[in-house]
Parts: structure tokens; sequence; C-alpha cells
């Protein structure tokens, strides 16, 4: 049995088979080429070739810094084979001669050499041969433009173990078999994490070494709540989870669906959904969701090798706003970007920029991509109660010149004689500090605000949540990002406009209360955290809620804030806290 | 215009594998004259890397260096001084 300590980052317990989910198996497609797109597939072995340079110049870099300089210098004959005249001659004759797609000269060309090494009677030698490969295989991804994943073998039920998942892997897998994820990388608020989260299966995030000691094919026991994991468990050792397995079955669910969603006092807050995936809309009405306050479109997007139609859209986007009336959908227009996307469907990996070329800074400057997705959102309009937002404004001028897009496929689409909800809201997402502090100034345009907490928290604290070496600044309850959240829920109202929030943070009954009290109008978080949120917003009234804001403004640290919302909420519930708190 | 072409022993304690082909192969990058490497019967390009590895090269292994161009001399001296070190 070997234990592995990670990140619990989707609460629940979880037994079953381990599936390696790999990267490393590339399928080379052979394809024909005509003499006109020789020098187009020339010029692409030389981009695949300067992208792998500043691959393994930077590899070489980071080696140097955590190991000295003598292991780097490991990666000297890598940088070799890449300029090697004799295989990049090889190639070009290949593709020259064979009329072949670069990825298959390439992986030929390479393939002849290994043989050579391999076929020496010398190990060392041997070995050299699997250094080339290793190079051979970066330069693939590159010309492949993606990693290409080996999904042979995932037919039934088990726990994806992985080095980390894109939002283009999760996307291809299927989600019914998935018993629970095991990652080498990430944090509570990876990609990973957000979505084990919302197909409620647990997941251990950031254990470094799980790739490495699970090949696949092992039992596991995944504990997302401890953030453990145990390979190859003895049979105590299951026998006590098994125990503990059936206790956290007793799902706390005991308030009503019906219930409403008020205050002791009577002040009614909106408890919504977020939604990634058109699966997920079974479980709104199981845990009593008033809508969906955040639908994210990418997954329509990804996974693909050409851009969705506006019938294909319309079609998804219809059919949610039908399942979900008549309470409103709010459908944030597309979150991806990268100078990939146009030629094929690339999605921003994981480390990605955040401060890049996305969101919305990405549909202004493709217009035809955006427009085809406000079109379609704004014909589903007319069969429900549906509005439209903007993620990642960064300041006014970009939300009249989404808004403007917005008025020209409305124009569009009279000439077309399609119908839509003339008036459809128009909504902000808050997420970028800039549009946190001109809260006032948006306000005066738009329908209604979200603050995207998940952003905003590590914008406002420089914090890249994907790097697990500084995921400890990573704290919604730093004083700083309370106060931008209060002042975003303030200019709102001032301008009478109503203010969500769809970040992890309105799915944590720990900031219930804090957020309650600022005037949060509607909650939108993953549906099984909506009966614990409902709880605590049942057990207490509006005017204790504002209280609790005004004293929490006065610490200086996130600690101590979050040790006085634990002590107020188990003032508040008694014995329920340990059933929000502990399942 | 010159041609050397003579045989060296190699001495390096590790023949001429990963590091010392790599290290070969940067020096022979830079010269302008064509490096070849031959051993039992087999020429191959000395700028380049796989080649070198693939000629399997061991300490104590007769190889010809065939060098031909500008500065082949100094090229020459050079590589048979790497070859025959025994580093």
């Amino acid at each position: 049995m070997l234990k592995i300590k990670g990140i619990g980052a989707s609460a629940g317990i979880v037994k079953g088979k381990a599936f390696y989910f790999s990267k490393e198996e590339l399928l080379i497609p052979r394809k024909k080429i005509s003499y006109e797109d020789i020098s187009r597939e020339i010029y692409r072995l030389e981009e695949a070739l300067i992208q792998t340079r500043k691959e393994i110049i930077n590899l070489q870099k980071k080696i140097s810094e955590s190991l000295g300089y003598e292991e780097a210098k490991i990666f000297e004959s890598h940088m070799l084979v890449l300029e090697d005249r004799m295989l990049i001659e090889e190639v070009i004759k290949q593709i020259k001669s064979h009329r072949v797609n670069v990825e298959f000269a390439f992986y030929q060309s390479i393939k002849k050499y290994t043989q050579v090494l391999k076929g020496l009677d010398d190990e060392y030698l041997k070995e050299r041969a699997l250094d080339i490969e290793d190079v051979a295989k970066r330069v693939l991804r590159k010309l492949l433009r993606k990693d290409f994943l080996s999904l042979e073998g995932f037919k039934e039920k088990a726990i994806i173990v992985a080095h980390d998942l894109s939002p283009s892997d999760t996307a291809l897998l299927p989600k019914s078999n998935i018993l629970g994820f095991v990652t080498d990388v990430g944090g509570r608020t990876s990609h990973t994490a957000i979505i084990a989260r919302s197909l409620e299966i647990p997941a251990v995030v950031g254990t470094e070494v799980a790739t490495e000691k699970i090949k696949g094919g092992e039992t596991l026991i995944v504990d997302g709540s401890e953030g453990i994991v145990y390979v190859n468990p003895t049979a105590k050792r299951i026998e006590e989870y098994e125990k503990k397995l059936s206790a956290s079955k007793r799902v706390f669910l005991h308030i009503s669906k019906t219930a409403s969603s008020q205050t002791k006092d009577g002040k009614k807050v909106i408890l919504s959904a977020n939604i990634e995936l058109p699966e997920e809309l079974d479980s709104l009405s199981f845990y009593g969701a008033e809508g969906i306050g955040l639908y994210r479109t990418e997954y329509i997007f990804l996974g693909r090798k050409e851009l969705p139609s506006e019938d294909e859209q319309y079609k998804a986007y219809v059919n949610v706003a039908r399942r979900v009336k008549p309470h409103s959908v709010i459908i944030r227009t597309i979150d991806i970007g990268g100078d990939k996307f146009l030629s094929k469907p690339e999605v921003p990996h994981e480390f990605t920029p955040f401060l890049g070329w996305r969101a919305i800074r990405f549909c202004l400057a493709n217009p035809h991509i955006f427009k085809t997705q406000l079109k379609a959102i704004l014909r589903a309009s007319r069969e429900g109660n549906v509005k439209v937002m903007f993620p990642m404004i960064s300041g006014v001028e970009e939300l009249k010149e989404a808004k403007k897009i917005l008025r020209e496929c409305k124009e569009e689409l009279r000439r077309e004689r399609k119908r839509f909800d003339e008036k459809i809201p128009v909504g902000v997402m808050i997420e970028v500090p800039s549009a946190a502090l001109t809260a006032e100034i948006l306000a005066k345009e738009c329908d209604f605000f979200s603050i995207g907490t998940n952003d905003l928290i590590q914008y406002a604290l420089a914090v890249d949540r994907a790097d697990e070496k500084v995921a400890y600044l990573y704290e919604p309850a730093h004083p700083a990002v309370l106060k931008l959240i209060r002042s975003v829920i303030r200019a709102a109202h001032t301008q009478g406009i109503k203010v969500g929030m769809c970040g992890e943070m309105a799915g944590d009954p720990l900031f219930t209360l804090l957020l309650l009290g600022m005037g949060l109008d509607e909650f939108s978080m993953p549906p099984p955290s909506i009966p614990k949120v409902k709880e605590v917003i049942r057990e207490v009234t509006f005017q204790e809620a504002e209280k609790i804001v005004s004293l929490v403004l006065n610490f200086s640290t996130p600690r101590e804030i979050e040790k006085f919302l634990q002590e107020k909420l188990k003032e508040i519930l008694k014995d329920n806290y340990n059933k929000i708190f502990i399942s | 215009m010159e041609r050397i072409e003579k045989e060296v022993i190699v001495n390096n304690s590790q023949g001429l594998h990963a590091r010392p082909a790599a290290l070969f192969v940067q020096i022979a990058q830079g010269f302008d004259s064509s490096v070849k490497l031959e051993k039992d019967g087999r020429i191959v390009d000395g700028k380049s890397i796989i080649a070198v590895l693939s000629l399997g090269i061991s300490k104590g292994v007769k190889v010809k260096l065939i060098i031909e161009g500008e500065d082949a001399k100094e090229a020459f001296s050079q590589l048979k001084n790497f070859l025959e070190k025994n580093a």
C-alpha cells in the first residue's frame, strides 16, 4: 500500500481502478500533400523547431536553477538534435519526394536514425536513442499543436490519473465513466478541481508524484475531503473507508428544495447554478437551483476541428433556456483565446497567461466568432429568460464595443426576420480589478453584474492560481478582496442594478454570511453547494449579517477573518455546523 | 582549399557518446570546412550529432577524420586534440 498526499479539491470518497491518462501516445497522421503545400510544410517544420528550441532553453534554465549547471548540460545534445542538418535535410527530402505531411516525414526520419542507434551493441547508445525520441516528441507535439491523448481502454468506470488536465482534455472524456481525479499539478481552483466539483466526484490534485507512482490498473481509494490517495490499499484500509463512505452518504439534504432562500427577517436572495455541461442540467431541480447564474459555453467550442455554427449553438442555448424557464439563465460569451484558435480550435492550456489574449479581448478581435455566438444567444432569448454576460471586461470602452456588436447582431437578425428578446439584459462579469474599481461607470452601461471571484482574487493578489508554489497566497478572505467585492455591490446598488457572484466563493458556506450582509443579490455555485448555502441563509437575519460585515472589515488578515466567520457560523448553526462543513 | 584525411585513435574515456559527441559536433560546427568521420568504411557528417552517435564510437577505436575547406588545418588540429585527449 502506498499513501500519496495532495490537495483535496473536490470532497467525497471513492474506490476504483486507476486509469492512467497519458499524453505520451502521439498519433501521427499520414497525409498526401500537393506540390503547392511543400513550402508550407517546410515552414511548419522550421516553426516547430524554433518553438521546441525555446521550450528546451526554458527547461534548461529551470533545471540549471534547481539542480545545477552540470545537470542542465544534458540538454545541449537535445539542442543539437534540433539543429541536426542531416535530420532536417532528411525530413525535407521526404516531404518533397514522398509528398507527405511534415509530421509523418519527421516521424519517419527520426525512426530511421533511432533504429540504427538501438541496433548498436552498446547500452549507452541505446539510451541516447531515447533522448532523441524525447526531443522528437517535443517537436511532434508542436507540429500536432496539441497533446494527443490515449483514451484506449477507458471503457469502464475508473479514476483518472494524469499529470494535468486541460479543458480540452476533460472535454474529450466520457464524463459518466469517471469515478474521480488524481493529478500531479493544480490547486483548489484549477480546471480539474472545478470540473470534479461540478460532476460531484472526488478529486485530489497537486500530488506531484501521482503519475510517477500510479501506472494504471491499480486499486485506488481517493479521499477528496482529506486530500489523500491510497494505492493498492490493504483490506483493513478498504474496510475503514467503506465505513467512512457509508457515513458520508447520509448527505446533507434535509432542507427541502422548495424551501425559500430567505433570511429569518425575510430578505430573499437567489441561489442559482454554475453550469459547464448539459449533463448537469438534471441536478438543478434536485438541489433546488433557481436558474443558472453562470452558463459556461466553452464546451461547445472544445475538442473539435471547426467552429460551431450559429444553428448548433442556438440548439444548445435554447435547450438550456427552455429547461430553466421561468428562471433565468446567464449565458457567458466564450472565455477562450490564444492565437492558434482560428486555425485549429486550441484551448488555452491551464498555464496560459491569465493576463493574455482571451475572453472579451479575443472576441472583440474576432467579431465573426463573437457575432455567431451572440446571434445564437439572441435567438434563444425568445424561448426563455436569457441574459448575456461578457467576461474579462476591464473598462467601459470594451463594454461599449461589445454592446455595439450586440446591436449589429440584433439588426442582422431583424433583417433575417428572426425573432429574439429585444430587451435581453446585458451583464458584465466583474473579475478584473480595474472593472471592480470603476463599477459605478460600468453599472450605468449594463443591466447586471456578476462577480467572478476566481479571477478577481488572482488578479487583485497577483497570484497565479495554477502555480502550486504561490497557491497559499490565494486568499478569498483577504481584506483587499472583501473591500473590492463590497465596493462593487455598493456601486451597483447605487445605480439600481443587481449583483450576483459566480465564483467559487459564492458556493462556500464560510462566506455566505459575509456576502449576504454586503447585499449580494444572487449566489451562483455548483448545484451541490446550494443546500448548504441555503441552510446558512435561513438561519440568520439580514441585520445580523450586516453587522458581521462591519466587524469583519476591521480585521487585518485573512486568517483572522476566516476564524471569526467560522466562530460566528458555529454560533448560528449549532449542531448543523458539522453537517455543512464535514460532508 | 585544403583536404586532410588522417586516422586518429579515440582516447576520450567515454568514446563519442552523448556529451563528448555533442562537444565534437559543436567544435566541428565552428569551422567552415566540411567535417566527415569514417569508421569501418561508413562515412558520416561530423556536424550531425545523430550521425556521429550512430557510428557508436567507443574508447580505443580508430576513426578517420576527413576535413575539407579553407580552415581545414585548424579544424583538424582541434578535433584531433579533442579525440585524443583523455578526458
